[in-house]
C-alpha cells in the first residue's frame, strides 16, 4: 500500500461517483475526460518525442466520422440518412445503438492507427517547424476535403444516431459519461505503463537528440511512428465518443476543428506541463474550467481570449505548471539537489 | 472531375494567365515570409491574417469613397507600424527560443487577429470594386480583369522596389548582415533589435500591399488568412530562402496549380488542394534528403 495507490484510488471513486454528486455537470464532466485523453495523447509525441504536432484533430476528427458512419451503416443506408438531415425516418433500437456504437468505436480506434502508421512514414522524418506546418496543413486539408464528400454530410454535417429511449432520462449523460471516464482510465494505465518502460526512454532520447539517439544503434524511425499511433489510437477514440456526446458532426466546426480542439490539445499540455505523467491532466482541467467560465460569461470573445491565453502562456510559461513546480520543489520529484550548488547556480542567473 | 479544361486551348489559357498574375501576388507575400524566416528564423502563421487586415485598410477607403487603389500607398504605412507593435508586444519575446514557441505564439496571434477583424468588420466575404474594368484577348476567348493586371503590376514594382533598397540603403544592409550572422552583425555595431524590428514592419507592410491588391482583385474574409500563411511557406521551401527568382517562379507556379484545381476537381476543394500540395512537397523534400543522409534501416 504506497501512496501513489490511495491517491488512485481516491481520483478512481471520485471519478466514478461524480455524476452523482454534480448531475447538473454530467455533459461537462464527459468533455473534460475527452480534454484530459486528447492532451495525455497529444502529450506522447509532443512532449516526450518532441514532435510537436497540430495534426493529431485529424485522427480526432477521423474517428468521429467513422464512428458514426458505422454506427449508422450497420443497420441503415448511410446516403439517405445523411440526406434526410435533422428528421430521421430511420430510428436505432437500443440494441442496435449500443452495437453499432461498440463497433464504431472499435473502428474509430483502428483506422486513424493505421492511417497514424501511414501518414507517420512518410512524414516523422520532417524535423522541426517543417513537421509542425506540415500536420498543421494535414489537419486543414482534411477538414477542407470532408466538406466536400457528400454521403458522410458535406457542408450541411452529420446528425450521430439519437441516444434511445431506454426509460431513464438521465440515461444518456451517464452512458457518455462512464464511456468516456473508462476511456480516461484505459489511456491514463496505457500511458503511465508505456512511460515505465524503455520505451519512454527512446523517445525522450529523440527528442533529447534525434542523431545521437540513431548513432546509439535506436531505430528512430520505428519508435516515432509506434509514438505518434499510440497517440492516434486514443484520438479517434476521443472523437467517436465525442461524436456521439455532441450529436452532430461539422466537417470544419466540430470534426476537423483545428482553430479549436486542434490549439487546445497543445495549449493544455503546454499549460500542464509538457513532458509529465500529471501535467496533461491537470492541465486540462484548469483550462476547461477557465474555457467554460469564459464561454458562458463573455460569449463572443472567446477567441480574443484563446488568442491572448495562447501568446501569454506560450512567452511567460512554456515549461507549464509543472516545471514551475519542478523548479521550486525539486526534491519533489526524485532529483538531489546540492544545495550549494543550486545557490551557485540562482547566483550565476 | 472535368477534363474539359485541357481539350479547350482558350481555357487552359486562361487558367495559366489567371494562375500566374494570381502567382505574384503569392510571391509578394511569400518575399515578406522568406525575409523574416531569413533574418529572424521565425514562421509567422500569422501572415495570413496581415494580409486579410491589410485588406479590410483598403476596403474601408472604399466605403468612405476614396478609390481602394490608393489602399496599396496607405495599407502597408499602417501595416508596418501594426508590425512594429507585434514585434514590441510578442515577437521580440520568441526570437532566440524554440521554434515551436514561436510557431505557437504567431498562432495565437493569429487567433486573435482573426477574431478581433471578425468583430470589427463583420464575417461578411467583402471586396472593394476597383471599376476597372475588363480586358478581352484572342478574339474574346480569353477575359482578364484590369484589375488583375493592376495588381500583379503593383506587385512587381513593390518587389523590385524592395530589392533595391535591401541592396542600396544601409538598414538594408544591416538586415542583410544579421541575417547572415547576428551575432557577428552585433559585434560589428549593428542594432539587431532594431533591425528585427524593421524586417518585421517591412514583412507586415508587404503583406499590406499585398492585402489591398487582393481586395481589389479578388475578395476577402476574416477567416482567409492561413490559407495565405500555407501558401507563403510553400512558396518558401520550394525555393529556398534568399532566391528571389525561386520565389517568383515557384509563386506563379502555384498560381497556375490552383486555377487549374479550381477547374478540375472544383473550387469547394480548392483549398484542400493547396494544404495536400503543401503536405506532398513536404514529403517528397523528407524523401529527397533522406536519400542524403545515411541512416539505419
Amino acid at each position: 500500500m504506497n501512496k501513489n495507490f490511495i491517491l488512485y484510488a481516491v481520483i478512481l471513486i471520485f471519478g466514478l461517483a461524480a455524476p452523482f454528486l454534480f448531475p447538473a455537470f454530467k455533459v461537462q464532466l464527459s468533455i473534460l475526460c475527452v480534454l484530459i485523453v486528447l492532451a495525455t495523447t497529444w502529450n506522447i509525441q509532443g512532449g516526450e518525442m518532441g514532435y510537436n504536432s497540430f495534426g493529431n484533430i485529424l485522427f480526432y476528427g477521423l474517428g468521429m466520422y467513422l464512428c458514426a458512419s458505422v454506427q449508422v451503416g450497420m443497420f441503415f443506408p448511410l446516403a439517405e440518412w445523411t440526406e434526410s438531415g435533422g428528421e430521421k425516418t430511420f430510428v436505432h433500437t437500443p440494441t442496435q445503438f449500443f452495437q453499432g456504437m461498440a463497433a464504431g468505436l472499435v473502428v474509430a480506434a483502428v483506422v486513424p492507427t493505421i492511417v497514424a502508421g501511414l501518414i507517420g512514414y512518410s512524414i516523422l522524418g520532417l524535423r522541426g517547424h517543417y513537421f509542425a506546418i506540415c500536420t498543421l496543413g494535414l489537419g486543414v486539408a482534411a477538414g477542407e476535403i470532408s466538406g466536400g464528400i457528400e454521403i458522410i454530410g458535406a457542408g450541411q454535417g452529420f446528425t450521430t444516431p439519437p441516444f434511445p429511449n431506454v426509460g431513464s432520462l438521465e440515461a444518456r449523460g451517464e452512458f457518455f459519461y462512464f464511456l468516456s471516464f473508462f476511456t480516461l482510465v484505459l489511456t491514463f494505465i496505457a500511458v503511465r505503463s508505456i512511460y515505465s518502460t524503455r520505451f519512454k526512454l527512446i523517445l525522450n532520447a529523440i527528442r533529447d537528440n534525434e542523431d545521437k539517439a540513431e548513432a546509439m544503434g535506436i531505430e528512430t524511425m520505428k519508435y516515432k511512428i509506434i509514438g505518434w499511433m499510440i497517440s492516434a489510437f486514443f484520438c479517434g477514440l476521443a472523437g467517436g465518443i465525442m461524436g456521439g456526446l455532441v450529436g452532430y458532426i461539422d466537417s470544419t466546426d466540430v470534426a476537423f476543428d483545428g482553430r479549436e480542439m486542434g490549439v487546445f490539445m497543445v495549449l493544455m499540455a503546454i499549460l500542464g506541463g509538457k513532458g509529465t505523467l500529471w501535467g496533461p491532466i491537470i492541465g486540462a482541467t484548469i483550462f476547461h474550467i477557465f474555457k467554460e467560465g469564459f464561454w458562458t460569461f463573455f460569449l463572443g470573445w472567446q477567441y480574443v481570449a484563446l488568442g491572448v491565453l495562447i501568446v501569454v502562456i506560450v512567452i511567460y510559461f512554456p515549461e507549464g505548471i509543472m516545471g514551475w513546480l519542478r523548479e521550486k520543489y525539486p526534491e519533489r520529484f526524485g532529483e538531489v539537489v546540492d544545495e550549494k550548488d543550486r545557490k551557485a547556480q540562482v547566483e550565476l542567473k | 472531375m472535368d477534363f474539359l479544361v485541357f481539350q479547350y486551348p482558350m481555357i487552359t489559357l486562361q487558367a495559366c494567365l489567371d494562375g500566374i498574375l494570381l502567382g505574384v501576388l503569392f510571391a509578394l507575400i511569400a518575399y515578406g515570409m522568406a525575409l523574416q524566416w531569413g533574418v529572424m528564423n521565425i514562421i509567422n502563421i500569422a501572415q495570413g491574417d496581415l494580409v486579410i487586415l491589410g485588406g479590410y485598410i483598403a476596403y474601408f477607403m472604399y466605403l468612405y469613397g476614396i478609390h481602394p487603389a490608393w489602399g496599396v500607398i496607405v495599407a502597408p504605412v499602417i501595416m508596418y507600424f501594426v508590425g512594429i507593435a507585434i514585434y514590441k508586444l510578442v515577437i521580440n519575446k520568441v526570437v532566440d527560443r524554440d521554434l515551436f514557441i514561436s510557431i505557437l505564439a504567431t498562432f495565437g496571434i493569429s487567433i486573435l487577429f482573426m477574431q478581433l477583424m471578425n468583430f470589427a468588420f463583420g464575417a461578411d466575404v467583402v471586396l472593394a470594386n476597383s471599376g476597372y474594368g475588363t480586358t478581352m484577348l484572342f478574339d474574346n476567348n480569353v477575359v482578364l480583369p484590369n484589375s488583375k493586371i493592376f495588381s500583379a503590376f503593383i506587385s512587381i514594382v513593390f518587389a523590385v522596389c524592395l530589392v533595391i533598397y535591401m541592396k542600396k540603403s544601409k538598414l538594408g544592409r544591416a538586415i542583410r548582415a544579421t541575417a547572415q550572422n547576428a551575432r557577428a552583425a552585433k559585434i560589428l555595431g549593428v542594432d539587431t533589435e532594431k533591425v528585427y524590428a524593421a524586417t518585421f514592419g517591412i514583412n507586415a507592410a508587404l503583406c499590406g500591399v499585398a492585402g489591398a491588391l487582393i481586395s481589389i482583385t479578388f475578395t476577402i474574409h476574416p477567416y482567409m488568412g492561413l490559407p495565405y500563411t500555407i501558401r507563403s511557406f510553400m512558396i518558401v521551401i520550394v525555393a529556398g530562402l534568399g532566391n528571389l527568382p525561386g520565389v517568383a517562379m515557384s509563386g506563379m507556379g502555384l498560381g497556375v496549380f490552383e486555377e487549374f484545381a479550381d477547374y478540375i476537381l472544383g473550387t469547394e476543394f480548392r483549398i484542400g488542394s493547396v494544404f495536400l500540395l503543401l503536405v506532398l512537397i513536404l514529403v517528397y523534400r523528407r524523401f529527397k534528403l533522406s536519400r542524403k543522409r545515411e541512416y539505419l534501416k
